[in-house]
């Protein structure tokens, strides 16, 4: 294993910091977390994102003790910490509201934890100074919550929840108050401070982009269950069904039965009058087998002329163009009404696009640009 | 400009009309001498303006410092306006606590059961006080009948009583302020003080109270004023050792028909009370220009 890639999750000597193991949690008849088993692992930044009611907030509410584990154990550095209440947990926490102590001052707000633990002053002095500094805060010390502005509450509440130097921080929705630039801003400062602070982050969002921008790793949940945990690129890459492939990003979805066509290779029976699309696959599938197949739009080249020599064509016309600036999505309607997306760059100047609407159009991609899935 | 001058000037007649002009009158009144006539003072606009200026004086207002009743009798009401507002404190803080941390459903019925005591009137409540505390009342029948006590506690006509009169009456007015702050309090607050190393109890000191500091002065304050100058409890429920400014007011007036000098008790009275009142509205100040 190579030493200068951080992936403790590929090391089997590797040891977690937090273990769900079997974890259930029900508030009465609703199951909230459905028999969850996960490893995270120390400086990770670790994400968990999913749809509202997925159960991602209650798994980072158990971990920082506010609720309570119905089934099964978390462990966190060998110790299982079912009965350790919130205060005596190396765990803490940044809440979505930031709850804030709005009667104390921004310097009191981050000496909150330490004055508990009967810190000595000066190191408290010291402490708040350095989380001060980290946060870029030096000049709002004296200031209330109520008078500064959103971003600054922000890293009032990051500041206090680092103060303790916890084993873990959870984060619930951290940027979610914050509009998109300064949201895109606070996201390489997370990276940086956790980086700088070697600290292990757990964050809870469900902005897709977030969690791909920040995390080392993200875990993609629904109905209390994680479907799928893998690196940034692994699960936008690699997905392992058509939820998270949906979820993360934008993806063409394309049902049909598949055709072993060699080692490693299929064909997909997809539509009446079509040619087969050939794709490649580590996972096998038999004769005759229901799968979709899942591709990007940006893997897909869109052309005026027929393309020579390709894997797999399709012909079509334009039923819309989404421009968005620096790239364009082209709504390709194929004879069967089916709408395949294909996204280029916009490398020209729009006067010199050549593809606009009801053109006949040739989308084509390669076998191994898609991925086959189950289900 | 017409509109928003006729808009600040309602408040300002209003005050002028019911508190000012009605204050100067009773003022001016301090300032009389006691008459046989009608009304029972001298002298009056009758006299023509000159001789009523000439006959005022602060002769009233001298012969309170010299009987110690009144001395005495402002005291007496300071101490159980302060111990009723401890109490009232006491007893309403753990319910408005209980209150704002019920579940929502249950919340508009809770605080219903609060304001609910206002749609019988005053008097009867403290006339069924009465019954409650009297020697054959409700409560000595009850603990004797329990077999606690073997001869009726006198409750009634002692301070327990206005005590007890005074905490009941009040106590909506100390729960809804101190109910309203802890309901906009965010929840998630606590849970920030113990994620931070807090037990329940020092989060309990160290968040809730301060945050909570505006409706336990507002509470104060609205129960110590009237409790101040109470009149119907200590005269029903307080015996005739039970001491309070509002009593020796009424007395004043209506036993002695000594208008001047009743007149010069209700000024020093308002002195009194200028100062919280001012207090209260500082707070009350203090607190909107927090919240903007």
């Amino acid at each position: 294993m190579s030493t200068s890639v951080f992936a403790p999750w590929d090391d089997p000597d590797a040891k977690p910091l937090i273990r769900f193991r079997n974890v259930t949690k029900r508030f009465g008849d609703f199951v909230a977390i459905d028999d969850l088993t996960q490893d995270i692992y120390a400086q990770e930044f670790f994400a968990l994102l999913g749809p509202s009611g997925c159960g991602k907030t209650t798994m980072m509410r158990m971990l920082a003790g506010f609720e309570s584990v119905t089934e099964g154990t978390i462990e966190l550095a060998g110790q299982d910490i079912a009965n350790v209440p919130p205060n005596k947990r190396a765990v803490n926490m940044m809440f979505q509201s930031y709850a804030l102590f709005p009667h104390l001052s921004v310097y009191e707000n981050i000496a909150f934890g330490l004055r508990r633990d009967k810190m000595a002053k000066d190191k408290i002095d010291a402490r708040v100074a350095e989380m001060l500094k980290l946060t870029r805060l030096e000049k709002f010390a004296r200031r209330k919550p109520h008078q500064i502005s959103g971003g600054q509450r922000q890293r009032v509440a990051l500041a206090r929840s680092l103060a303790k130097a916890p084993k873990l921080l959870l984060l619930d929705e951290p940027l979610g108050a914050l509009d998109k630039k300064l949201r895109q801003d606070t996201q390489f400062e997370l990276m940086d401070i956790q980086e700088s602070t070697g600290t292990t982050f757990v964050i809870v969002t469900h902005d897709q982009e977030e969690a791909m921008t920040v995390a080392s790793r993200v875990a993609v949940m629904d109905e209390g269950r994680i479907i799928q945990v893998a690196t940034p690129g692994g699960i936008y890459e690699t997905p392992n069904s058509v939820y998270v492939a949906d979820f993360i990003g934008d993806v063409n979805i394309i049902k049909g039965t598949a055709k072993p066509a060699g080692k490693g290779k299929y064909f997909l029976d997809w539509g009446v009058n079509q040619a087969p699309i050939l794709a490649a696959s580590d996972v096998g599938f038999s004769e005759g087998q229901e799968c979709h197949l899942a591709i990007r739009p940006e893997k897909i080249t869109i052309t005026k002329e027929k393309p020579e020599e390709a894997e797999n064509t399709v012909q079509g016309k334009v039923l819309d163009i989404a421009y968005l600036g620096n790239l364009s999505t082209y709504y390709v309607q194929l004879p069967d009404g089916q709408i395949i997306k294909a996204q280029t760059a916009n490398t020209r100047r729009l006067s010199k696009r050549g593809i606009t609407w009801e053109d006949p159009v040739w989308v084509r991609w390669t076998a191994t640009a898609g991925v086959l899935l189950e289900k | 400009m017409m509109r928003r001058f006729a808009l600040i000037a309602v408040p300002y007649v209003w005050l002028l009309a019911l508190f000012l002009v009605p204050f100067l009158i009773v003022f001016k009144i301090s300032l009389s001498d006691i008459a046989l006539a009608i009304p029972p003072y001298t002298p009056t606009l009758k006299d023509g303006f000159g001789a009523l200026i000439e006959g005022l004086d602060f002769e009233n207002f001298v012969f309170l410092t010299t009987d110690d009743l009144y001395y005495k009798a402002y005291l007496s009401s300071l101490r159980i306006a302060l111990i009723s507002t401890l109490l009232t404190l006491l007893i309403g803080y753990p319910m408005a606590y209980a209150m704002a941390r019920a579940p929502q459903e249950w919340r508009p019925t809770l605080m219903m059961l609060v304001i609910l005591p206002f749609w019988t009137s005053f008097l009867i409540r403290v006339y069924a006080w009465i019954g409650i505390l009297s020697n054959e009342g409700l409560l000595n029948q009850l603990l004797m009948g329990m077999g606690l006590i073997s001869e009726p506690l006198t409750i009634l006509n002692t301070n327990t009583a206005v005590y007890i009169g005074i905490v009941y009456t009040y106590l909506p007015f100390m729960i809804l302020p101190i109910y309203a702050a802890l309901d906009r309090m965010d929840d998630s607050l606590i849970e920030a003080a113990e994620d931070l190393g807090c037990s329940r109890m020092s989060a309990f000191w160290l968040v809730t109270i301060p945050l909570s500091k505006n409706g336990i002065i507002a509470g104060c304050f609205l129960v110590f004023i009237p409790a101040l100058g109470e009149f119907v409890i200590p005269s029903l429920l307080g015996g005739s050792g039970t001491l309070m400014i509002g009593k020796v007011l009424f007395e004043e007036f209506f036993n002695n028909r000594d208008w001047p000098v009743a007149s010069a008790v209700a000024v020093v009275l308002l002195l009194i009370l200028i100062i919280p009142i001012v207090l209260f509205q500082r707070n009350q100040q203090k607190q909107a220009e927090a919240e903007t």
